[in-house]
């Protein structure tokens, strides 16, 4: 009896928690006239939304960007960010202790003081409406820093000695030996920053005016929020259903490592 | 001797790789965060639109922002939105993670799907709301009126916009939290259960005196993590109402948005986000005190 209620509420909750995404798909495929109801089904399903939708703004071409500069700003976090956490969990060199307290401050430094002096850096820069301007912030977080360092500290001491008694360079025993015993750390930062970089929209409204260099989120916030989608309601939910189905792929096939990388971690992309 | 080592070649060595694989992010650290620091100091005390020269004006900036009652309307939105946010999202996500923690069917299944609105953009959760929300034609009302409810003007009434994202907001985020308490709950040593029984507490008293107390630290995780979102809220009301109606949805960083990209107020906007970060980090500080009264280790 117990465990019939308790799988009545978690179903309920699934509902409560999936049906929204379902309908959502399922209205982008129905004539505009049809959106509305609670039911997903219709007997006059069509991708007039779709075909409508990416003739009226550069989607394929926004996807692009959304994968350039997410792939980028991942590679360079894992790079560097596990670079600097090595260094700080595993050399000595003076500096060190002030170099990790810095760390520590940028992670807990609130975005809203450096957004617009960020943005005014572009501007001198001369970098507005790029790809460079899109990732420049993101190239290092904090965060992967800390995490790297965290977990590079628990590396045995034996490998590295091994390592360098074989002549390996600093370098070397960073990517052949801590990294294949570090794949978690490596997984998660991946993830979290591709995720966060995925969907981040207020950093691209601010650096990027021209369509042709948009990232997915915030091309289908501007044809949304602004005149083009005519407040029809299925091109919205067509361009939000094609926004959303990327990274739903990729959850899906790493579902797992997704929701460990949040657990462990506690922050949210 | 230590003195000495400065001369031993392998300490050089040694040196020389700890700066030369710290050095990008010293770079990075130089031009994206501490040169943007810095000049957010001197904007501080500038009026200044990009175009025409920077003007120093003093603390005017500070007298407008004490004086101007948008900054105090985005401080009270926001306030509106953690009074909503905090409690649900607390309540929710600790009676999920009950229901799911015990040896159970299709966990992993529960888990996967609460978790999809956290993946997903935030424009893609707000697209979706603005139809639940509608006022005639959305699910939500219609769904109210199926059941002989009156319709509620969720983003129509500006006493009820901002709940109303903050109920969208914990639908989105809570999913983190279940995971969050879920794994507070595993930390719990099962003796202290054990030993509970042995001495007659019934469940409720255990969840009083053992669950709830156990959890501390989830929580302030979750209230702090909640609150730097609350402030941190942009695309929500930027997508479903604009900030409106009756500026009743404006957030912190819409505000400041808004006065440096639609007004083209650089001082005024980098003095909003030198404030709201102030009050961002004592308002966390003061919770973590709060919650957390002895330390923890």
């Amino acid at each position: 009896m117990k465990s019939i209620i308790k799988y009545t509420m978690l179903g309920l909750g699934a509902l409560l928690f999936a049906y929204p995404f379902l309908w959502m798909v399922a209205s982008s495929l129905k004539p505009e006239a049809e959106i509305g109801g609670f039911g997903l089904w219709s007997s006059h399903f069509t991708t007039y939304n779709y075909e409508q939708v990416l003739t009226r703004i550069p989607l394929g071409r926004a996807f692009l960007n959304s994968i350039i500069v997410s792939v980028s700003s991942t590679l360079s976090v894992v790079v560097f960010g596990s670079m600097v956490g090595y260094a700080l969990a595993r050399l000595r060199f003076t500096g060190r202790g002030i170099l990790y307290a810095v760390v520590l401050f940028t992670m807990t430094l609130p975005f809203q003081v450096t957004l617009i002096p960020q943005y005014i850096l572009m501007v001198k820069l001369g970098i507005t409406d790029t790809y460079l301007a899109l990732v420049a912030p993101t190239l290092m977080t904090a965060f992967s820093i800390i995490l790297f360092r965290q977990f590079f500290l628990y590396v045995p001491q034996a490998f590295i000695d091994a390592a360098r008694i074989d002549g390996c360079s600093e370098l070397r025993i960073l990517y052949r030996v801590i990294w294949p015993l570090s794949r978690p750390v490596v997984i998660t930062v991946s993830i979290l920053t591709f995720m966060s970089s995925w969907n981040e929209v207020l950093w691209p409204l601010i650096v990027v005016r021209n369509r042709l260099l948009m990232t997915m989120p915030q091309l289908v916030t501007i044809f949304t929020i602004g005149g083009e989608a005519e407040s029809l309601l299925g091109l919205k939910l067509a361009a939000a259903t094609l926004l959303a189905l990327p990274i739903i792929i990729a959850y899906s096939f790493l579902q797992r490592y997704f929701i460990e990388s949040m657990a462990s971690t506690g922050i949210k992309g | 001797m230590r003195l000495f080592r400065i001369f031993h070649p392998r300490w050089r060595k040694r040196q020389r790789t700890g700066y030369w694989l710290t050095l990008p992010y010293v770079i990075f650290f130089g031009m994206f965060i501490a040169y943007p620091l810095i000049f957010s100091f001197i904007l501080l005390f500038h009026r200044w639109n990009v175009v025409t020269p920077m003007e120093w004006i003093g603390l005017k900036n500070f007298e407008r922002l004490l004086s101007d009652p948008l900054f105090f309307k985005a401080i009270w939105n926001t306030v509106k939105f953690l009074l909503v946010h905090i409690p649900l999202q607390n309540v929710v996500a600790l009676g999920f993670a009950l229901l799911l923690h015990s040896r159970m069917k299709f966990r992993g299944f529960f888990c996967a799907v609460y978790f999809l609105p956290v993946v997903v953009s935030g424009v893609v959760v707000a697209i979706l709301w603005q139809q639940l929300f509608a006022f005639d034609s959305g699910l939500l009302n219609r769904m109210l009126t199926a059941l002989g409810i009156r319709r509620i003007p969720w983003l129509v009434d500006p006493d009820i916009a901002m709940p109303s994202i903050a109920l969208m907001a914990t639908w989105k985020n809570v999913g983190i939290y279940i995971i969050l308490f879920l794994v507070g709950l595993q930390d719990i040593p099962h003796e202290l259960y054990e030993s509970a029984s042995l001495d007659g507490a019934t469940g409720a008293r255990q969840f009083f005196y053992i669950t709830l107390p156990m959890l501390r630290p989830t929580f302030v995780v979750v209230v702090v993590l909640s609150t730097i979102g609350g402030f941190s809220l942009f695309i929500e009301p930027y997508v479903l109402t604009g900030g409106g109606p009756m500026e009743s949805t404006l957030s912190a960083v819409l505000y400041i948005y808004n006065q440096a990209f639609y007004f083209n107020h650089m001082g005024y906007a980098a003095t909003l986000g030198f404030v709201f970060a102030l009050i961002i980090l004592g308002v966390a500080l003061l919770q973590r005190k709060i919650i957390e009264p002895e330390p923890m280790a």
